[in-house]
């Protein structure tokens, strides 16, 4: 049975913690918001990005298409890319993102085929390194620092352009946590090579008439497809890790923001509870206190 | 004046312009390409230099571009870059300083892929400073 002491100092460390608490998830909530709107600004450089690669793609005649559109032929050697957080106290963010690469891990290699891995975030790095050490090849820490910018990106894809280059891997899928609602992330993978056009998947098949789909207009091409779908693939690599990156970001705020939010009303329950305790307590003793005179009173 | 065309840059993060204008003059990879309203649908690539924007006849405002794409509906006209500056923004001796690094760097790269990197950083700020230093379309 604990002494009245010991509850007033449960009480008190239960109540910094809720202000501790309480105080993070303000923080996560202007975060989000922010994260949102960074998220908003980026859309319409992706969005014209995508338009311009699929009429580019759509004009291409697959035997000429370079290698980051049609694949290097084999799918021996896989490249995963985990973009988690660097911070914790995020509820389930991180450990949903490990769950679901260590599952893809696990099946590709049951299937005869070599994983390996880059790791953005210092939680990712901390959740992989135990059974995964040996295939990571690259892990970026504090990289998202205060927020996800264009370069950080650019600064991964070169190094996965690198490794593409040097014939390193075949396939190269990120794997991130996407923003549904502030309340909901969803782990989702997304294949980077060879880059998959997203949706309408009859526009491919549409041999070569570019048939005026996705923006109803006919593009002239200077100089010509090949060259720009060559030089405009590695830039929306880019960007395709870019949004992952602030995907991610505003995922992990969001999934902060609710864990911090429970957090916050478990020690509001917690404390109400242990009050009521104290105060049984508090009312026993002086009521034992009041027995005691009184019966001491009465033998006189 | 004729009608006038829309005209965006976007960079990744953001969007950096985005204002209606009689006429952009974009350096394009195969040479300089005047647009305006109602210009043929193109999608081309953007080599470095400076983006001219007129209105009338006379050269408005200039912006130097790192290199990016562009895009041309009939309406719309719309540069992916990573950045546009105006070119009196630009720091004339800051660039030649970056210039002179660059050129050691350049002869000081390890391999083959450092001097790479370091040669097209070369020709980014040469061509930087000759945007500032010599505008184009006076």
């Amino acid at each position: 049975m604990p002494s009245l002491k010991d509850l007033r100092g449960r009480i008190k460390s239960v109540q910094s913690t809720r202000r501790i608490t309480s105080a993070m998830k303000m923080v996560a909530a202007a975060k989000l918001k922010k994260a949102q709107e960074a998220a908003e600004d980026a859309r319409p450089y992706a969005e014209r990005m995508e338009r311009m690669l699929s009429s580019l793609a759509a004009g291409i005649v697959p035997e000429n298409a370079p290698p980051l559109l049609a694949g290097t032929g084999s799918e021996k050697v896989h490249l995963l890319v985990v973009v988690t957080s660097d911070r914790g106290l995020c509820g389930g963010f991180n450990g949903s993102i490990a769950r679901a690469v260590k599952a893809r891990i696990k099946s590709l290699e049951d299937q005869g085929q070599e994983v390996k891995l880059i790791a953005i975030g210092r939680k990712g790095v901390t959740l992989l390194r135990r059974d995964h050490n040996h295939r990571m090849v690259e892990k970026y820490e504090e990289l998202l620092k205060p927020a996800p910018a264009f370069e950080h990106a650019d600064e991964v894809v070169q190094r996965i352009m690198r490794m593409f280059e040097d014939g390193e891997f075949d396939v190269c899928t990120v794997y991130y946590n996407k923003f549904v609602s502030a309340l909901t992330q969803e782990v989702t993978p997304l294949q980077l090579i060879p880059f998959q056009m997203p949706e309408s998947p009859d526009e491919e098949a549409g041999d070569g008439g570019g048939t005026g789909s996705g923006g109803g207009a006919q593009y002239e091409f200077e100089p010509n497809e090949e060259t720009i779908l060559a030089s405009l693939l590695p830039k929306n690599l880019s960007v395709q890790v870019y949004r992952a990156m602030l995907e991610s970001f505003a995922s992990e705020q969001g999934a902060r923001m609710t864990a911090m939010d429970n957090a916050t009303r478990n020690a509001g329950e917690m404390i109400d509870s242990l009050s009521i305790t104290y105060n049984r307590m508090r009312q026993a003793q002086i009521t034992n206190e009041l027995i005691e005179i009184i019966s001491g009173a009465e033998a006189l | 004046m004729a009608d006038k065309i829309g005209f965006d840059v976007v960079s990744p993060e953001r969007l950096l312009l985005s204002e209606d204008v009689d006429m952009v003059v974009i350096p394009a990879e195969e040479g300089d390409m005047g647009v305006m309203a109602g210009h043929a649908p193109v999608i081309a690539n953007v080599r470095p230099g400076t983006i001219a924007v007129f209105s009338g006849n006379s050269v408005q405002k200039r912006y130097f571009v790192a290199g990016g794409f562009l895009e041309v509906t009939g309406e719309r006209c719309t540069v992916l870059a990573e950045q546009a500056t105006p070119i009196e923004d630009i720091d004339i001796s800051a660039t030649q300083s970056q210039i002179k690094d660059l050129s050691e760097d350049v002869s000081h790269a390890k391999d083959e892929r450092e001097k790479e990197a370091a040669e097209a950083d070369l020709a980014l700020a040469r061509a930087k400073l000759q945007a500032a230093e010599s505008p184009a379309y006076k």
